[in-house]
């Protein structure tokens, strides 16, 4: 069983970025937020069970949706605001906004917005493990609409031939946009055509963060023992639409609903509650601590200046 | 000095900087032991360094390049081999969004050292499929280098610059010139980028060619010579940088200038050139710039079809004595 400490600090992370989305929808309504977003909310129990497994000097690989990686790796929250406003302080200096937002001090290797391209590139960091002789994972993250990219194929094969440390984390929220899986797919599960690749697949329960856990361990022992990658896929549902004014009229109601009762949170919360790891007075107290740190990145985020514009002229080449 | 092939030009700047730099390893289809490159041009290098070092692919372009792209920016230095040109056009996502954009889309975070070689060019029969030149398509890519060597001595010094450079650089070849045989210095060096070399001067007309057409456009200087037309011929040796210093110097001395690109004619190499003669130094021209490539058509097949489309000494001269 892990230990409270960690247990709390998982659900913590959680709560983090549940409150971080809905105060990026938030900002987003007053025009504050440049672009469009990919909401990470109902998601939580992948990039936190995952990363719960992760050193900083492991990586993560990472989607248009990826501000829940981030957090859950370990960025900071005023400089993920930051670059969501386009801010000068954000972590890419206002270059990338929301779906570009990296962290190489802690092994965030970024988000490509390219949906499947994150999957060779994942394949070519664990390579480079390989080739370095080190015993750090990869974790890549990326949808059900992204196995139908031929990079999946082509990334994951090269990762089973080659014996890399990868994990190949499918967050499966039944939805491509508005395309749902059954159009586009005769199998249910993704992670099916692990086999296909020779390695091992597993199918989880994405909406609960201690079974994500759980099969992350397996992944990442294997992995950093160099017996290769593993396709864990996590059913889940994303709470909001695909990306900013979608109000996701494709999702039958009761679908919408019977999901919402299976709320990550919620349901953590639950057991950690009946496991008598979590008082109502410490859940309170984290939600309160959560909101304070939100509020603190925020106000830097708003306060914080634009870039000057001919910034836009740096950075092209090293 | 020594004699060599652009081949194996090509192929001891790599056995220098892997034996240089432990961080340097190729990946590509078919370069290992067994074939050593389509074009043989990683041939031995597998014995010498090992199949960890050297690692035959898949047929995955795509991922070839994505995977030199995540160990590029996690500290490794891939040189990625696409076996021909035309097959980069699998590969364009990891080329012109990650590759070159991983670095500006995260303020400067990441860079992404990496080489990818991959011959262009048409002259060997071999259809559409594998002669295209495409050079500019990459030039078109902010945060790509793109290198064009046309000589054995440009081609190892300008790979070995780009092996140990900071940017993912798009290192193009030319089927012609692997069998080509020129001087390079036994001691080391290197060829910096974005510096130009007049391979010959002159005063009446400059020809701007690239690769294998430098070597045509120096035949036709030779034949104008004879009758009385100095010209000046302008290797670029990269297309990013350009080294545009050099071109208009020479553009605002001779007042002509004709381009010379194997690529298709619009929205080719030479329409930039064009465009920067044009925008820096058109009240030095005494004539129109003249254009010489291949007219907008995929390269054909049958020999006779394929020698039409691509430029040669003659279509240089008649080009030249249009405007001279």
């Amino acid at each position: 069983m892990l230990e409270k400490e960690k247990l709390v600090q998982m659900y913590r992370k959680m709560l983090e970025i549940r409150f971080f989305e809905e105060k990026v929808y938030e900002l987003y309504g007053q025009n504050l937020v440049p672009g469009t977003i990919h909401l990470y909310a109902g998601e939580e129990a992948i990039a936190v069970g995952v990363c719960a497994h992760l050193r900083n000097d492991d990586y993560i690989v990472s989607t248009h949706r990826g501000h829940g990686h981030c957090i859950a790796k370990g960025a900071r929250l005023d400089k993920t605001m930051a670059e969501i406003l386009g801010k000068k302080t954000g972590y890419c200096k206002g270059k990338g906004g929301s779906m570009h937002i990296a962290d190489f001090s802690i092994g965030m290797l970024g988000a490509t917005a390219v949906v499947g391209a994150g999957i060779p590139i994942a394949t070519g960091a664990g390579l480079s493990i390989k080739l370095r002789g080190t015993d750090q994972v990869v974790a890549c993250f990326f949808g059900d609409g992204a196995s139908n990219q031929g990079t999946f194929h082509e990334g994951i094969n090269l990762a089973a031939v080659w014996s890399l440390p990868v994990l190949f984390v499918c967050e499966n929220n039944m939805y491509a946009m508005g395309t749902r899986q059954s159009q586009v797919m005769l199998i249910e599960n993704v992670a099916d055509r692990a086999q296909a690749y020779g390695i091992p697949g597993v199918v989880v329960d994405g909406n609960d963060v201690l079974t994500v856990y759980e099969a992350t361990k397996k992944a990442v022992e294997r992995a950093r023992a160099g017996k290769g990658p593993t396709l864990i896929e996590c059913k889940t549902y994303r709470h909001k639409g695909h990306s900013r004014f979608d109000p996701a009229t494709y999702r039958p109601k009761e679908e919408v609903g019977e999901w919402l009762k299976k709320d990550p949170i919620v349901r953590f919360r639950t057991r950690l509650s009946e496991m008598q790891v979590l008082t109502e007075e410490e859940t309170k107290k984290i939600e309160k601590e959560v909101v304070d740190a939100i509020d603190v990145a925020v106000k830097f985020a708003i306060e914080s200046p634009y870039p000057a514009p001919e910034e836009a002229l740096e950075d092209v080449y090293a | 000095m020594k004699e060599i092939t652009y081949r194996d030009a090509l192929c001891e700047a790599l056995r220098e900087e892997m034996q240089r730099d432990k961080a340097v390893f190729l990946l590509g289809e078919d370069i290992g032991r067994y074939w050593g490159g389509a074009f043989k041009v990683t041939k031995g290098l597998a014995e010498e360094f090992g199949d960890e070092r050297v690692r035959d692919t898949p047929i995955s372009e795509s991922t070839i390049i994505g995977a030199a792209v995540g160990a590029a920016i996690t500290g490794m230095r891939p040189v990625a081999e696409i076996m021909f040109g035309d097959l980069t056009a699998l590969a364009m996502d990891q080329i012109m969004n990650q590759a070159a954009k991983i670095r500006y889309m995260f303020g400067g975070q990441a860079k992404a050292p990496s080489v990818i070689r991959t011959p262009f060019g048409g002259g060997v029969n071999i259809a559409s499929h594998h002669s295209q030149s495409l050079e500019a398509w990459f030039m078109h890519v902010p945060g790509l280098w793109v290198a064009v060597p046309s000589t054995p001595y440009d081609a190892k010094g300008l790979l070995k610059t780009a092996v140990r450079g900071e940017n993912p650089v798009f290192f193009c070849e030319h089927k012609l010139l692997y069998p080509l045989k020129g001087m390079i210095p036994k001691e080391e060096y290197t060829v910096p980028f974005g510096k130009a070399e007049v391979k010959r001067e002159g005063k009446d007309v400059t020809i701007f060619a690239t690769m294998y057409m430098v070597h045509l456009a120096l035949v036709a200087a030779e034949r104008l010579g004879k009758e009385g037309i100095s010209v000046e011929v302008i290797d670029p040796r990269t297309l990013v940088p350009l080294d545009k210093a050099t071109l208009l110097t020479s553009v605002k001395k001779t007042g002509r200038i004709v381009i010379v690109s194997e690529d298709c004619k619009t929205a080719g190499v030479s329409s930039e050139i064009a465009a920067i003669v044009a925008e820096e130094a058109i009240d030095y021209l005494d004539a129109p710039i003249k254009r010489v490539a291949e007219p907008d058509t995929p390269i054909p097949f049958s020999p006779p079809l394929e020698k039409f489309v691509i430029p040669d000494e003659n279509r240089i001269i008649k080009a030249v004595k249009e405007i001279v």
